[in-house]
């Protein structure tokens, strides 16, 4: 949809290629692969049937079983096998099915992954990526979509990415797997077939029909770190990342609101310079994500735009967030900050 | 069986308010746990629970279920091993049936040992019965409780059987096992055998099974019919907005106030008319 986008992701050939989201995780897993034999994947059901998603469909037929492979139902020992093997070496890339189950793993993660760089002084280090499918959207209770990025922001030492495009999910996964620290790769599955605009009574629209899926074949990389502005406004800065960027560009179009859409891609390490440069432009600063709001990341958000940006600022920074509440089963819709939520906000802040 | 289904739809009449996924059930009236999403949490929590029973000097011993693939968790060594510690009244089930999702047992450790044999390297009782014979498993699960009420220590059985469908409704076991696995499994259905073995001994008779099956049949049909007055998952007739931040805490703090006054308010918003039950 952003002119910018389509600039980048028209191949040479000019036939243009739409991959999914799935299709566009696979495609960077196979070619990370291909490239690199320290590269290794892993999970729970992810070897020989593919993954509960199908993320890794294929590539253990296609790169052997010493290479792809089937774990033990244990995230601890998943994350701490990965500690190991990126200590010797190797570059794990670890899904762990859901990220409501990441946590037997944390203490792998928060303790270890992330501080063996520092307390060994870069004598080791802990190159892995671990995938997992996060947020709602699915009926899928509060054991399937939950969206803990804020955990893993506030550990020093991990990296937290999250796409919202087939796009920028090959190109960010590359980028991550050739990084030399931890990263958390959390892949929203809501819109793993299409976008979503929040509207979960209308049929989803598949990726096909939009050019953020129109995928190059090969090696590419999008740099952590740096936002992607999805629509360029001068009313309004919407900082957001995952499904809720394309929820936010739907409620601005529908509202007319000539909005500065940044989709953050990396929270850690953050694209200051975009969100100031932005805020710094409007004056005004909405924050959209669908984890729940005491502590979340949005917090963190509104903290540094009112540290930098306070005298460009016309309104408080608002923040639209999921409720402060176990995922509801039944009230999935009620629970998700949608149309009405957003909408609100945006007319409280064009209105101040 | 009326409030099983309702569970299963998330409806209105849903006791658990629409909160879990279907089958998630929890009845404390039946000394049922609330059952979790997480793999093997519940194994270290009955353990606990059987810990607490003894520390009141009351006589309730505690059970609990694990597939064969959770036992991978590092929760179900932790529930081993302060079983065997404390000799906590309970007795640990291990459900092997022989598929983890697209996982076969393996992937738990199966090729090389039985789940039974763990029990002991940690010094608990280890059963392995087959879990397609129901007098074997009234048999087993007897003897252990026995052992537990008598103080005489924890119990680690292994129930052998074999899960025929998929994992879940959204699953297609042929993506990684053949579908003649199904039919050469040798040990039977359960309730089949039970039958056979009933009317072997002159206890039951065909007649009488056909008629049982037709009635359990036509009774759940019928409970079904009567849970979907109180409305199915997505279709309206859930519980009302505000039973959404009820239970985070035991009171409401200010914050939750605040988002239940917002979530009724954009109900409004999205359907001005009003809608049932809301
Ligand atoms: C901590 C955790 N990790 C992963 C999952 C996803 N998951 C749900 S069921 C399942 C397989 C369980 O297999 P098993 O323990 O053998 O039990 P079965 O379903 O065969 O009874 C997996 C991996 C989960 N629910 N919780």
């Amino acid at each position: 949809m952003s002119a910018d986008t389509k600039e980048k992701t028209v191949n040479g050939s000019g036939t243009e290629r739409h991959l999914n989201m799935i299709e566009a995780i696979n495609e960077a897993l196979d070619i990370k692969l291909r490239e690199d034999p320290d590269v290794i994947v892993m999970g729970e059901d992810v070897g020989y049937f593919g993954g509960v998603f199908r993320a890794t469909a294929g590539l253990q037929e296609k790169h052997g079983k010493t290479r792809v492979f089937d774990t033990p139902i244990s995230e601890c020992g998943i994350i701490g096998v990965a500690v190991g093997m990126g200590a010797y070496g190797l570059r794990p890339v670890p899904e762990i099915q859901f990220a409501d189950y990441i946590y037997p793993g944390l203490d792998q993660l928060i303790s270890e992954a992330a501080r063996l760089r520092y307390r060994s002084a870069g004598d080791y280090i802990s190159p892995m990526t671990v995938r997992s499918p996060f947020g709602g959207g699915i009926f899928g209770g509060q054991t399937h979509s939950q969206s803990p990025e804020a955990i893993f922001t506030h550990v020093s030492g991990l990296k937290t990415v999250i796409p919202s495009t087939p796009y920028d999910a090959k190109g960010l996964l590359i980028s991550c797997i050739e990084d030399n620290d931890p990263v958390i790769f959390f892949e929203p599955k809501r819109i793993y077939n299409g976008p979503f605009s929040g509207y979960y009574d209308k049929p989803v629209e598949p990726w096909k029909r939009f050019d953020e899926s129109i995928v190059p074949e090969g090696h590419y990389k999008i740099p952590l770190g740096k936002a992607r502005h999805v629509t360029q406004g001068e009313e309004l800065t919407v900082l957001t990342y995952g499904t809720m960027v394309h929820v936010a560009e739907a409620v601005c179009r529908e509202k007319g609101v000539e909005a500065d859409i940044l989709d953050l891609r990396t929270l850690v390490p953050l694209d200051i310079e975009a969100i100031e440069e932005s805020v710094k432009k409007t004056g005004k600063c909405l924050i959209v994500h669908e984890a729940t709001r005491t502590s979340g990341f949005g917090a963190e958000l509104s903290a540094l735009v009112t540290e930098r940006c306070f005298y460009h600022l016309e309104a408080p920074v608002e923040r639209v967030t999921g409720f402060d509440t176990p995922y509801p089963h039944s009230l999935e819709w009620a629970y998700f900050p949608g149309p009405v939520r957003i909408g609100e906000a945006i007319d409280k802040m064009m209105a101040g | 069986m009326i409030e099983m289904i309702n569970q299963i739809y998330s409806n209105k009449g849903d006791k658990l308010k629409g909160r879990q996924l279907p089958i998630m059930y929890s009845s404390r009236e039946h000394s049922f746990f609330s059952i979790s999403g997480n793999l093997a949490t519940q194994t270290p929590q009955a353990v606990g629970w059987a810990m607490a029973s003894a520390i009141k000097r009351d006589s309730r011993i505690a059970a609990t279920w694990v597939g064969e693939g959770s036992t991978a968790e590092g929760d179900f060594h932790s529930a081993c091993t302060f079983a065997t510690v404390y000799n906590a009244p309970v007795i640990l089930n291990v459900i092997n049936n022989q598929w983890a999702i697209s996982s076969f047992s393996g992937f738990a450790g199966a090729e090389r040992t039985t789940f039974a044999a763990r029990a002991l390297g940690y010094g608990l009782a280890g059963l392995r019965v087959d879990g397609n014979d129901p007098l074997a498993v009234y048999a087993a699960e007897r003897w252990a409780a026995n052992r537990a009420r008598a103080n005489a220590g924890p119990t680690l059985i292994e129930h052998f059987t074999y899960r025929a469908e998929g994992h879940s409704t959204s699953d297609d076991p042929s993506g990684y096992r053949s579908a003649q696995e199904r039919e050469e499994w040798p040990l039977g259905d359960p309730v089949m055998r039970l039958k056979n073995h009933l009317i072997e001994i002159g206890e039951w008779d065909e007649d009488r099974q056909e008629a049982l099956d037709k009635e359990c049949v036509d009774h759940v049909k019928a409970v079904t019919k009567e849970a979907e007055k109180n409305g199915i998952l997505g279709h309206g007739l859930h519980h009302p907005f505000k039973t959404m931040f009820e239970d985070v805490f035991e009171e409401l703090p200010w914050h939750l106030k605040e988002q239940s006054e917002q979530a009724i308010h954009e109900r409004e918003t999205k359907f001005p008319e009003g809608r049932p039950n809301s």
